[in-house]
């Protein structure tokens, strides 16, 4: 941390950055207000399944939004990144309009900015931290819209910087999964010079990033140029491949493989385990997603189909459920709604996407959760029962508990619901590998330094975690990498 | 090894079975190696096509290829079935799901109903070769129906064919042959994949002689490695995925009326793929 915090000090007191603090006077700074994210209208962008909602800044707003910047002496935004990002470094590069270099500081510690500055839950990490909220009580400075900004201008210039890489150590390693903890685990590695392979099961590489964020939030062509990026500094994706099953671990050993990072991701949909939840037309969110994101079911041209509904119930309220409802809406349900056990404030979703959910007509229903499920004579869903709740004592997680209310059953007419209410980790690799030591949730046991039981094997992102999000699985990554490094330079193994 | 080397898919064979029932073998030297009766893969045609599961009915280890067995159902299969040798799969995933657990038991009966009888030989073969007896009881709706026989042949002490119509074999269905061997001789255990009716009423059968039965499903799935959900069903009250606890399942534990349910989840979307299809010829 000491070696982080002298870094950045070092950086801060380069001239530039001195001179640009002068420019302007404190007060004229916080004078500013937060800038407003461009969006595309409610009415138009549900009428597509892979319009973008939010445009971006232009540059003119982007420099004006960094100018809001104070370049704390001690900048406490950069303790909420889990890829610790240099942030004053890249919002004072794009205050004095060298945008490169302000995409070329992210690049130094994150493999996807592009991903990031558009799914991260800012307003929880960084942006929480930022002096602005902490000490003034105003809006933070929209770190996420800069650092989409930055990563946006540097890809569209078509000069893709790519990052230096140290000239290889000749050792070979695997990561396991091709979602945000192995990329971030690969770009590191590879720029320790590492030989590093990703393996994926599926026949798209980018895990979640592909099959489960919709394109109306993240569009696939954004992650195909990180995905592109990393190529470039020499890692190798081989897709439809399933380590442990396709060829075992011993196998790849044999290969010369040294290192294995585990990212296999949450894979199991969980279901509430109620009367009626196998009928026909209630499925997983994992399943809604995939054939729509993944398999472009929503088109006409792919061979995978997918349900539609009239009324469509989604069963949660994460960001997952988020996806599923505004996607059910994008297919042309008349009505969609959230069917939520909490309330309202305790939703785990991005308040941005519940915002932009309510925006296009999604309805919510909190404070219910289904009970039973009936179906017509083909077995298809055509009504659900929710019981009401109230809010009780805090739980484990420091939410208010909710409680059934008794009698307060209600019936109502749907014909497809979405599961969206969690996943259980992927049993593949533990089931391949009986020494590997797993929880009893069956998520991969794993010390500080993402290392498992298996001094070759480190793990990490949701098959540790059970389930997180986009940024703390790319920060389990990170901390994958330097682990192996160090494992694999010492002289212990 | 290479771990490229399973990337090329390429159709090194293609027979009919039958009018509607097609043999694919497949260069795919990794599958081939470490593939174990009862698994799967997971194939796509095209860069648009879905993603379909098929048992791996066979595998040649020397030559790095498999055989895969297909029955022209929909839009994607028909795709399938219109491939030929020196074309290559899109893109082919596996092996997939549980290993059959083989071991030396007694007698088995292994039942299988048309392309069934594909998933059964990797099957037979293994219980042949752990020292098994098995008597196989194929059957179809007729003659032209009942496919890999001399295969079958090859790794069972006897095989009765029963078919609908008395084209061949003896006329009936597959638990009319079943019981008679059951009344002949002592079971130990019995095999039974084929359509789920087949399965229902061959799993009702033995449950009433108490013989431990395994039927393997093939549910709608869309990734095949337990992310989707899409091939849940209930065993013993509990729901399973299909892909990663099955595809064998005991028999007498299974809600074989819910999985006929389930399979025609998406019968809708499948006939308007199937007449759009058709229209675009």
């Amino acid at each position: 941390m000491t070696i982080l915090s002298e870094y950045l000090k070092e950086q801060r007191n380069e001239e530039w950055r001195a001179q640009l603090r002068k420019k302007l006077k404190g007060k004229e700074r916080t004078n500013i207000p937060r800038v407003d994210m461009p969006e595309v209208s409610a009415k138009e962008r549900t009428k597509y399944q892979n319009v973008e909602v939010n445009l971006g800044l232009d540059k003119e707003k982007a420099i004006i939004e960094a100018s809001r910047c104070m370049d704390c002496a001690t900048p406490t935004c950069i303790d909420g990144c889990p890829v610790q990002i240099n942030i004053p470094e890249f919002v004072k590069n794009i205050e004095r309009e060298e945008f490169s270099l302000a995409a070329q500081t992210l690049k130094k510690t994150s493999a996807l900015p592009a991903v990031c500055g558009r799914v991260c839950p800012q307003e929880k990490q960084c942006e929480e931290l930022c002096f602005y909220t902490t000490k003034l009580g105003k809006d933070p400075i929209a770190i996420g819209y800069l650092e989409r900004f930055a990563a946006d201008w540097e890809r569209e210039s078509g000069e893709m910087s790519v990052p230096e890489c140290a000239p290889s150590n000749g050792k070979k390693i695997a990561a396991i999964g091709s979602g945000p903890a192995s990329l971030s685990f690969a770009g590191d590695m590879a720029k320790l010079g590492y030989d590093v392979t990703v393996f994926e099961a599926l026949h798209e590489v980018g895990g979640v990033l592909k099959y489960g964020i919709p394109e109306f939030r993240l569009p696939n062509s954004v992650v195909d140029v990180e995905l592109d990026n990393l190529s470039k500094m020499g890692v190798k994706f081989v897709n439809n491949f399933i380590v442990g099953r396709t060829a075992s671990f011993d196998d790849l050993k044999n290969e010369g493989f040294e290192g294995f990072f585990v990212a296999s991701g949450a894979g199991l949909p969980r279901f509430m385990s109620i009367p009626g939840e196998n009928y026909n037309g209630i499925l997983s969110s994992n399943e809604y997603l995939t054939r729509v994101n993944l398999m472009g079911a929503a088109s006409d041209d792919n061979d995978t189909p997918v349900l539609r509904g009239k009324t469509v119930a989604v069963i949660g309220g994460g960001n997952t459920a988020m996806d599923s409802v505004r996607t059910s809406k994008r297919l042309g349900a008349e009505r969609s709604i959230i069917v939520y056990r909490r309330s309202r404030a305790e939703m785990p979703a991005r308040v941005e996407e519940v915002n932009h959910a309510e925006e296009e007509g999604i309805e919510f229903m909190n404070l219910a959760n289904p009970v039973e499920y009936f179906a017509g004579e083909k077995g298809r869903v055509n009504k659900m029962r929710v019981q009401h709740m109230e809010l009780g004592e805090p739980d484990a997680s420091g939410r208010r508990r909710p409680v059934p209310v008794e009698g307060s059953e209600e019936d109502i007419d749907v014909d497809l619901v979405i599961v969206a209410v969690g996943v259980s980790p992927n049993p593949l690799i533990p089931s391949c590998l009986p020494e590997l030591e797993v929880s009893k949730w069956g998520t991969i046991e794993v010390g500080d330094n993402m290392q498992s039981s298996i001094p070759i094997l480190f793990a990490g992102g949701d098959i540790v975690r059970g389930g997180a999000t986009v940024i703390l699985a790319m920060g389990d990554g990170r901390n994958a990498a330097a682990s192996m490094h160090e494992y694999l330079s010492s002289e212990k193994k | 090894m290479s771990t490229n080397s399973n990337h090329m898919n390429r159709i090194v064979d293609k027979e009919f079975l039958s009018e509607n029932v097609v043999k694919i073998v497949v260069e795919a030297p990794l599958i081939a190696k470490s593939r174990k009766p009862g698994n799967f893969i997971i194939l796509r045609v095209s860069e648009k096509g879905e993603r379909i599961p098929l048992t791996i009915a066979a595998a040649d280890e020397k030559n790095g290829t498999i055989d895969l067995i297909a029955q022209k159902v929909g839009v994607s299969t028909e795709k399938l079935a219109k491939m030929e040798v020196g074309d290559s799969l899109h893109d082919l995933v596996g092996p997939l799901g549980k290993a059959t657990e083989i071991s030396k038991i007694g007698t088995i009966l292994a039942c299988g109903g048309g392309v069934g009888i594909a998933p059964l030989l990797p099957i037979v073969e293994g219980f042949k070769k752990a020292g098994n007896r098995i008597v196989s009881v194929l059957a179809a709706r007729s003659k032209d129906l009942i496919i890999l026989e001399d295969e079958i042949r090859k790794w069972s002490d006897e095989v009765i064919i029963m078919t609908d119509d008395g084209s061949y074999g003896t006329k009936g269905l597959v638990t009319e042959g079943a019981e008679k061997v059951i009344q002949n001789e002592k079971v130990d255990e019995c095999i039974a994949i084929g359509p789920a009716i087949m399965m229902k009423f061959t799993s009702l059968l033995t449950k009433k002689y108490n013989i431990p039965t395994q039927a393997s499903l093939n549910s709608i799935m869309v990734d095949g490695t337990g992310m989707c959900g899409a091939c849940r069903v209930t065993v013993g009250g509990k729901t399973k995925f299909t892909c990663v606890d099955g595809p064998e399942f005991d028999a007498h534990q299974i809600d074989f009326d819910e999985m006929m349910m389930r399979l025609g989840g998406y019968s809708e979307e499948e006939k308007k793929a199937h007449e759009t299809a058709i229209n675009q010829r």
